[in-house]
């Protein structure tokens, strides 16, 4: 990786190595925070910005941290970064950072933006991190948005608020699926998007770990 | 990485000063968009009261408007006014806190699930403070996932309901949190909270299903545990342990000062 392009950095995570789809990280705020398009791009700006300003200030400093802490490190400049994005939201965007509650402070732990600062600014150069963090950020916003997308259609009938199937709650004709409104919906979209794209990348297919037993007939017993 | 970070002295100077310029920039952030947060939460606070007394449209200058509005402080033991707080800065649920100036609640009284109850609360008059048009109370009780709280808009006779809103909620998305849904919150408006006069105990309930007559509000479908706490809090905050003397005081026309010359007369009574 230390010879990529910027271009390369940039655009990997989109589909070759999206963060959500491939490394399968990141999923518990990707359930939390799509039920809404707008509130899936505020989480994703959010993110750009702790990613990519965490992986900058790692980079910055990647040859003076100790080994022996550098988790600690880089947890305490993540975990800062997010503080000044929640009170920003608070003050700028107040009615967004009610929605979005506790899953802003949660992005401290949302392993992607550890995973980059750890295995990638700690061994590259700041503008490349700073680079990887903006690249990383937006694949993870790319599938949130798809899944807010069909969320918040068929749930609740709307895109970015505006209703684009009149719901029968609002007098329209349209049948709001309530599960999509719940987490575990947003599963079935993250496991489909997989699928799309791996039948794109075929080389993202992982290898069986194991193989499956035919079904054996049950013996009589005794 | 060089050999010579991992010596004690590096990883101490390493810690002390990333946690120096982390903790700089933290307490700047927060100092520097302090008064904004404050400032929006006011905006909400009022948005929501304006909100449940029907004044608030998108767009409007909000401090305009809330000009209109009178904050009283309200003793939830004798219903009258008292002045010795500041509506402005009073806060209930600190109050609520304070041993001194709240009281605790228990088994079949404590229906909301507050588990203690300030004496005092503000509530806000829309128009004219000696004879209102809207009178508008703070309710809060227990939900499925947690405390709910929000405001109760009530016409000057005392009984009718003009509306309720919730400001403050964790029900489940797409069911119990469609206490928000203005469709549902719609149907409020015009319902009776008492069915007897002479009474201090609401009626006014949400119903299984859909509700009928002038007392019950339909029931958010897939949410009975969500519609239950909303028919508690609405009943203790109206019935005698809430505004329920409060709002007796407007309910048989008589004016403040007649209904505290009854009570006098009353105690002499009993004496």
């Amino acid at each position: 990786m230390a010879d990529a392009t910027a271009r390369e950095v940039l655009t990997a995570p989109f589909t070759k190595n999206n963060p959500i789809a491939l490394q399968i990280l990141g999923i518990c705020s990707a359930l939390a925070v799509t039920t809404s398009m707008s509130v899936s791009l505020v989480m994703t700006l959010a993110v750009i910005f702790v990613c990519a300003l965490s992986n900058l200030f790692v980079s910055l400093i990647r040859n003076h941290i100790p080994s022996s802490i550098r988790i600690i490190v880089q947890m305490t400049i993540i975990a800062s970064l997010v503080i000044v994005v929640d009170q920003i939201l608070k003050a700028y965007a107040y009615e967004m950072s009610k929605q979005l509650s506790v899953f802003v402070g949660l992005i401290i732990t949302n392993c992607i933006i550890m995973g980059r600062a750890e295995g990638f600014a700690m061994t590259n150069t700041p503008g490349m991190s700073f680079l990887d963090g903006i690249g990383n950020g937006l694949g993870y916003g790319l599938v949130l948005m798809v899944v807010g997308f069909f969320r918040e259609l068929l749930g609740a009938g709307s895109v970015f608020g505006f209703t684009v199937l009149p719901t029968v709650q609002e007098g329209g004709w349209y049948v709001p699926n309530g599960l999509l409104l719940l987490p575990p919906s947003a599963f079935f979209i993250i496991g489909l998007m997989i699928w799309v794209i791996r039948s794109i990348h075929p080389e993202q297919v992982e290898d069986n770990e194991f193989k499956m037993k035919e079904n054996t007939k049950p013996q009589e017993a005794v | 990485m060089a050999q010579g970070n991992n010596s004690i002295k590096k990883i101490l100077i390493v810690a002390f000063s990333l946690c120096i310029v982390c903790s700089v920039i933290v307490s700047t952030a927060a100092v520097a968009l302090r008064p904004m947060q404050q400032l929006n939460e006011e905006l909400d606070r009022k948005t929501n009261i304006l909100n449940v007394a029907n004044l608030y449209e998108p767009g409007i200058d909000v401090e305009q408007a809330f000009s209109e509005i009178t904050a009283r402080v309200v003793d939830l033991r004798t219903g009258e006014y008292n002045d010795d707080f500041d509506p402005d800065t009073f806060d209930h649920f600190q109050a609520s806190r304070d041993p001194a100036s709240s009281r605790t609640l228990s088994g079949d009284r404590d229906i909301a699930g507050l588990s203690r109850q300030e004496n005092y609360a503000t509530v806000y008059l829309v128009g004219d403070p000696e004879d209102p048009e809207q009178i508008i109370l703070p309710i809060r009780g227990q939900g499925l996932w947690g405390l709910m709280r929000g405001y109760m808009s009530i016409e000057g006779d005392g009984n009718t309901i003009v509306g309720i809103t919730y400001y403050e909620h964790s029900e489940t998305p797409g069911l119990g949190a469609e206490v928000n849904n203005p469709r549902w919150q719609a149907q409020w408006e015009g319902k009776k909270i008492y069915s007897d006069e002479e009474s201090l105990i609401p009626t006014i309930r949400v119903a299984r299903g859909s509700g009928s007559g002038e007392h019950q509000v339909d029931g958010l479908s897939g949410a009975t545990l969500t519609s239950n706490g909303v028919t508690n809090m609405v009943q203790f905050w109206l019935s005698p342990e809430g505004f329920g003397e409060y709002l007796a005081g407007f309910r048989s026309g008589v004016s403040q000062e007649e209904a505290q010359e009854a009570d006098v007369e009353l105690e002499a009574e009993g004496a």
